[in-house]
């Protein structure tokens, strides 16, 4: 066991260090709490990635040949936790980067490879992940989007709904029937669709928490090239399995950095706000909560540097991601609850409101951490995945 | 970087857990939990030989000078057997007197031919070494572990106001048993009327070796509380997977089977916080006494509420005395209270967090 950074890890972080101390954006901790149109701040994230992979810093551990560093998993959650560190805006192509890159790397032709991924990494192309539907979430496999094959092309029709980014898409990983023959698992394959495509419509959703991230796509006659195949045809649950494997293996890197911030901005709230008389630091009740929290961000980070320690010696996720996925989601929901009763009625107060603490940021962190247990998997199908696949106990479903 | 046990950290670890099923197996637990002092001298002698009871001792003083992951390691195994003894009480001690450069005593706490205790606890209950209040070896010591068959007891108490340890002949003292919940380890109330004692330490330096050596003693027993949980998870799944109801094994059911998810969960996570706290102990570092609460007050609660799923999952067989599960519950509990429970180590990240 040995925590320390190797030399290489330590010039790596100094120099990422070094890099985000001159080239973070000093407008952008301002910008991201000022009202700004959705597509606004995505142009503006878009730019600041751009930089970033100008300056070598997008795809740390992705293959060098196609745009990205070459670097090993452990520099890639370096990278993150520096990037974090830093307040450094997120990339714009967030899903491309954690999730369809790595797939298409693991699964995709050296044709796909070299197409797509150095334009995932300078956010020319901004990417999608179209996997549920209305009737198949936690039931994946039950999606019923068709590809039919037509000469040298699928034709595609459906709809998927949750999809982050749709918006903003100019393609999207696309898991599709195409055998609906066989058993549920066996007939689907993925495809990497163009979403400028005809036939293709996107429609906002709006959340809960006021913001439309994600939104609907409507598939009508679209036509797939077969070349846009990942992996082989009716072999596409493996490669969605892939995918959502990252999505919970590296996904938690940055928020325990984020997390901690959120937690040292609320002690200084609970320094200055009354409760009976003294600061609310000082109330006994208070401390406990807080402690506790803090207590959980850090077994959080824990955990994922165990994680990431073994995704380095096997090269892939495992199933214990959801682990991961279960901890930091619930962990986020408890902590703004414990935000809620340390601002007590000001931790209603929305954005907009001139007595709001920081902006309003607390009640809408609040709501959105409500989406947390469901987003990127129910905390019920993680509980299930650990279940069966790491516990070994009898499929539930 | 690489978080996880090195070669041979792993090495030493698997030898334990084969040392222990075989020495010790659940049977054997049974039969020394029985008898007065739940000491036995066979499996000491055993344990001693492999080097365990000296585990972080000095190499000069007739330890393994091993670090605080090794014996996380070890720890964990004996949690994981659930061994009977005085393997606990004896680590704290010794960590006392090594760091209070008493180290001529060490060799035989090693090699075992003899044991020691601490007497901390008092009527007050508090594991906080500023409550300690009894004036130099006249009154009464409560929850004191293994005292029965401890040859030496350290004594917390105060000299003219100030915090003194001192060394004193088991037998030199007066002992009532305190009947507690867990089985396998004893506690016991101690009378001192004035008894031989040697002076080890006094004021700051007496804080210093105490403090030290309850993160030492706290970081083992996270450890231990891990490898407790893991087998109460084991059994749990084991079972879930045997036992059928409505003609399925209920393990297939999502209530059953989220409820183990849970206790991997808790499992996992109190090892991660158990063996960085290790870690971050070996390597001296500035946050390891609060990473020691931070381990110990997510197992005090984990533990009980992975305790709590494996008898639920058991149903009527977990409740019963015949089901292993309740030996490891009972421990849970002890182990919850020892060093602190979650309460009392939050409010001591508290002050290292928020103050």
């Amino acid at each position: 066991m040995d925590l320390n950074l190797t030399p290489q890890e330590l010039r790596f972080r100094d120099e990422a260090r070094g890099w985000f101390a001159e080239n973070v954006p000093k407008d952008w901790v301002k910008r991201r709490d000022e009202e700004e149109s959705m597509l606004g701040r995505f142009d503006y994230l878009r730019k600041w990635q751009r930089k970033l992979f100008d300056a070598g810093w997008a795809g740390i551990s992705w293959p060098k040949d196609f745009g990205g560093r070459g670097a090993a998993v452990m520099e890639q959650v370096i990278f993150i936790e520096e990037m974090a560190r830093a307040e450094a805006p997120p990339m714009a192509n967030v899903i491309a980067l954690g999730l369809i890159g790595p797939t298409i790397i693991a699964f995709g032709t050296p044709e796909q490879k070299k197409r797509y991924l150095a334009k995932m990494l300078s956010a020319e192309e901004i990417w999608c992940q179209g996997f549920s539907e209305p009737n198949a979430g936690s039931d994946l496999a039950a999606l019923s989007t068709t590809g039919v094959l037509d000469g040298d092309h699928f034709i595609v029709n459906g709809q998927k709904c949750w999809t982050s980014y749709a918006w903003a898409a100019d393609w999207c990983e696309l898991i599709v029937r195409t055998d609906p023959a066989v058993p549920k698992h066996k007939g689907l394959t993925a495809l990497l669709v163009d979403m400028h495509s005809p036939g293709v419509e996107v429609r906002g959703l709006k959340q809960m928490s006021g913001e439309s991230e994600f939104g609907e796509i409507f598939f009508r006659d679209v036509r797939v090239p077969v070349e846009n195949v990942v992996g082989k045809v009716n072999e596409g649950w493996g490669v969605a399995m892939g995918t959502l494997m990252h999505e919970r293996g590296t996904f938690g890197a940055a928020l325990q950095v984020n997390y901690r911030r959120n937690f040292n901005r609320l002690v200084e709230i609970a320094k200055t706000i009354d409760r009976n008389g003294k600061p609310a630091s000082e109330d006994p009740v208070i401390r406990q909560k807080l402690a506790q929290c803090y207590a959980e961000i850090e077994v959080m980070r824990l955990n994922q540097m165990r994680a990431f320690s073994r995704i380095n010696e096997t090269g892939v996720p495992g199933p214990e991601g959801s682990i991961q996925k279960i901890f930091w989601s619930e962990l986020n929901q408890r902590f703004q609850q414990v935000a809620m009763e340390i601002l007590g009625p000001y931790g209603q107060l929305a954005h907009g409101s001139p007595d709001a603490f920081d902006e309003g940021q607390w009640a809408y962190g609040y709501l959105r951490s409500r989406g947390n247990t469901i987003e990127a998997g129910t905390s019920e199908i993680q509980r299930n995945i650990i279940g069966h696949f790491v516990l070994g106990l009898p499929k539930s479903y | 970087m690489q978080f996880g046990l090195s070669e041979s950290q792993r090495i030493l670890q698997s030898n334990a857990r084969k040392f222990f099923a075989a020495e010790c197996p659940i049977s054997e637990v049974r039969r020394i939990m029985e008898t007065d002092t739940a000491q036995d001298q066979k499996l000491w002698r055993s344990m001693a030989e492999q080097g365990f009871l000296g585990v972080v001792f000095p190499e000069e003083a007739g330890g393994m000078g091993l670090g605080y992951v090794e014996l996380a390691a070890l720890a964990e195994e004996m949690g994981r057997a659930l061994v009977p003894g005085a393997f606990l009480s004896n680590l704290f001690a010794g960590a006392i007197l090594d760091s209070a450069g008493a180290t001529k005593h060490l060799a035989s706490l090693a090699g075992g031919e003899k044991t020691a205790t601490v007497a901390l606890l008092e009527a007050s209950a508090s594991w906080n070494p500023e409550a300690v209040a009894m004036p130099t070896l006249a009154g009464e010591k409560l929850f004191v572990p293994d005292a029965e068959s401890a040859d030496m007891i350290v004594v917390v108490a105060r000299d003219a106001g100030a915090l003194a340890l001192y060394l004193v002949e088991s037998h030199a003292v007066k002992k009532t048993l305190m009947p507690a919940m867990d089985l396998t380890r004893r506690l016991y109330k101690v009378t001192f009327d004035h008894p031989a004692a040697e002076l080890l330490v006094k004021g700051d330096d007496a804080r210093k070796a105490l403090d030290h050596a309850l993160h030492v003693a706290t970081v083992a027993l996270c450890a231990e509380i891990t490898g407790g949980m893991q087998r109460m998870l084991d059994i749990a799944v084991d079972y879930a997977k045997t036992r059928k109801q409505f003609g399925k094994p209920i393990g297939q059911y999502q209530a059953v089977q989220h409820q183990c998810a849970d206790m991997l969960l808790y499992t996992e996570s109190a090892r991660s916080a158990a063996y960085y706290a290790a870690y971050t102990m070996t390597e001296g570092n500035s946050d390891a006494p609060t990473a020691v609460s931070v381990a110990k007050a997510y197992a005090s609660d984990a533990c009980r509420e992975t305790g709590n799923r494996a008898v639920q999952v058991q149903g009527g067989m977990g409740f019963t005395w015949e089901n292993d599960t309740h030996l490891f519950y009972r421990r849970a509990k002890a182990s919850e209270i020892a060093f602190g429970d979650a309460t009392y180590h939050r409010e001591r990240i508290a002050q290292f967090v928020i103050d």
